[in-house]
């Protein structure tokens, strides 16, 4: 079985988010191994690596870099991307409660690479013990002098700013989340200027997931080909996958990519309970088109779920058995982005508010099969025309389902109601 | 009578961890609602006072977020997710029973403070669903049952020990940690 521990090794060992396992356990060698090199030589070094963000896009970690501009006079910035609220998607909040000083280790690489002297963590604020860790990891690493001035007695500074969020989904877009980190409503701004030119505070500013930077000093320590015996040549090394829904091991699988989602969902998540049908899945939360059974080859890759019609995302897969109602289940995820719309932009605002209501109509068995296709003209009217990512994440679920189970939106118009409207115990 | 003289000098050490001061706002919005339980107007301006903003300013901020309350919340703040993951497993049923049982609707507190139900949206805990949370601690793969123990006990006065944390705090204690002050007194 496919699951390994290369960024996950310290996962399994007592009390892993404490300074005394993380530095018995190779701790803060990639930040000496680091610190000793050029910062060309390590941005170089991540992009040999093939890295790609964690967080959804799966852009070069190593080229978003080499965005920023050097020798320009201007403060430089790194901010973690800790908002995690995909739906779906729970990896990096465990990561952050296990291994808390991998991503501070990364986050002084990165810091160290790009020229920033003040990161920032950016943290969903309903995670509490994430903060927790956090908050003791920073102040030991403090301590140690992996972090304030003079890092390690190399002259280099680098401050760190644990800041917790809201609760606002919409702050996972980068640019949301740097209007947010300065004080304001979370709400995305117009690209370009990118961040690497104007990101915090005007300046440049790398914004990266959590899981992304916190995969960096595993790629210093152990090198490039270590990271790239995993995955495909185009999306190299391994990624956490959070598989959640009907299956019968639910849980947080370091896995490399490539994958099939066949060996996920049944080899390692121990398959469907009672052995029921696969209806649907998302390879990678609920912003990603479902994919289908006839879709469970897909290698679970940037390129193989791009190339099945869908997108690898966070890897977060959510499986659903066959007495799953389709229609309810996707009025579930559109009320998701109706709630975490930011209002800033008309056609999401207002497009995933009357979704759910055409949505909510069929389901009760009051509508038409007109509705659907007033469901495809307002995904028509949102995708591609919204300010950022969420409108465009929220059609996803509407015109997969549609494409797929066409049939069972069809059933609801004709029985004037749920057909899956039965009693059913939770597994 | 709340003493905003500590809460100012709290709020300028807010201030201090940031480049730029108005960064202070939303640990600052948390602060606000560890001392009140909600932010009140009081702490508008409070906040306003520190930044240099108008009262206009810090209301548009504070009503965008969630986490910011506008009547004081109970001292229990219990989240029933209800999504995608959640909802697969159960997390419908249980939201349904403790609005029930508690006789609140979401967003709603009781007459006494104690308890503010609400469902909400994904908690990044998919993998240990369906999940409730007391003042944001996981309470993991919860059952109807589990859960209505789980605010029995609390009604009783007890702590029940989160799934994956440490001891419950009380929604003010839990704000003033969000505010970026924890382990005052010792972890």
């Amino acid at each position: 079985m496919p699951v390994v521990q290369g960024m996950t090794h310290r996962w399994s060992e007592d009390q892993p988010w404490t300074m005394e396992t993380y530095e018995r356990t190779n701790g803060y060698q990639a930040l000496r191994k680091a610190l000793a090199m050029e910062p060309d030589a390590i941005i170089q070094m991540v992009k040999d690596s093939g890295l790609r963000g964690r967080g959804g896009a799966g852009f070069p970690t190593g080229m978003k870099w080499g965005f920023i501009p050097q020798g320009d006079g201007k403060p430089h910035y790194v901010v973690v991307n800790a908002d995690e609220g995909e739906p779906g998607t729970c990896q990096d909040a465990p990561l952050m409660m296990i291994d808390p000083h991998s991503l501070i280790e990364g986050i002084v690489i990165a810091s160290y690479a790009i020229r920033c002297n003040h990161a920032f963590i950016y943290l969903r604020g309903e995670l509490v013990q994430a903060g927790r860790r956090l908050d003791r990891a920073i102040k030991e690493a403090y301590a140690k002098g992996y972090l304030g001035k003079n890092v390690m007695g190399t002259g280099f500074d680098c401050e760190l700013t644990l800041h917790r969020g809201a609760g606002a989904y919409i702050c996972g877009e980068e640019t949301a989340l740097l209007d947010s980190l300065e004080g304001y409503r979370g709400q995305p701004r117009l690209r370009p200027p990118f961040p690497a030119i104007h990101g915090l505070y005007g300046a440049p500013t790398v914004v990266n997931n959590v899981e992304t930077i916190a995969t960096v000093p595993f790629i210093v320590l152990n090198g490039v080909d270590w990271f790239r015996q995993w995955g495909t040549e185009k999306s190299p090394g391994t990624k956490i996958f959070s598989v959640s829904g009907h299956v019968n091991k639910p849980g947080n699988y370091e896995i490399p990519l490539g994958t099939t989602a066949r060996e996920v969902i049944y080899d390692i998540a121990g398959g469907i309970p009672g052995g029921r049908a696969l209806k649907a899945w998302t390879p990678g939360g609920s912003s990603t088109p479902l994919l289908t059974a006839e879709h469970l080859d897909t290698a679970m890759d940037f390129e193989g779920v791009g190339a099945a019609g869908s997108l690898l995302g966070t890897a977060a897969v959510m499986v659903m058995d066959d007495t799953t109602c389709i229609v309810k289940a996707v009025l579930r995820m559109t009320e998701f982005y109706a709630h975490e719309s930011c209002g800033k932009c008309t056609p999401c605002r207002e497009g995933t508010y009357w979704m759910v209501q055409v949505l909510e109509r069929l389901e009760r068995g009051d509508g038409t099969e007109a509705d659907l296709q007033t469901l495809l003209d307002t995904c028509d009217n949102i995708f591609g025309r919204s300010f950022c990512a969420l409108g465009d994440g929220a059609t996803s679920p509407i015109v997969s389902s549609i494409k797929y189970f066409r049939d069972e939106y069809i059933a609801h118009v004709e029985q004037a109601g749920c057909p899956f409207a039965v009693e059913r115990v939770p597994v | 009578m709340t003493d905003w003289t500590t809460v100012r000098a709290d709020a300028e050490a807010i201030v201090a961890r940031y480049p730029k001061s108005r960064s202070a706002l939303l640990p600052m919005l948390h602060l606000v609602q560890s001392v009140e339980g909600y932010v009140s107007s009081e702490g508008v301006a409070l906040c306003a006072d520190v930044l240099g903003l108008t009262k206009a300013e810090v209301g548009a901020v504070a009503t965008f977020y969630t986490m910011y309350k506008r009547r004081p919340c109970g001292e229990w703040l219990v989240s029933v997710c209800t999504n995608l993951s959640c909802q697969l497993r159960g997390g419908e049923e249980i939201y349904a029973r403790l609005e029930d049982k508690l006789g609140l609707h979401h967003d709603e507190t009781d007459a006494e403070g104690r308890f503010t139900l609400e469902h909400a949206e994904c908690l990044a805990a998919c993998d240990y669903a369906p999940v409730v949370t007391v003042n944001y601690e996981f309470y993991d793969c919860q059952t109807v049952q589990s859960a209505e123990a789980l605010v029995d006990a609390l009604a009783r006065g007890e702590r029940p020990a989160p799934t994956r944390g440490e001891s419950l705090r009380t929604f003010k204690e839990i704000e003033r940690e969000l505010a970026g002050f924890v382990d005052e007194g010792g972890a």
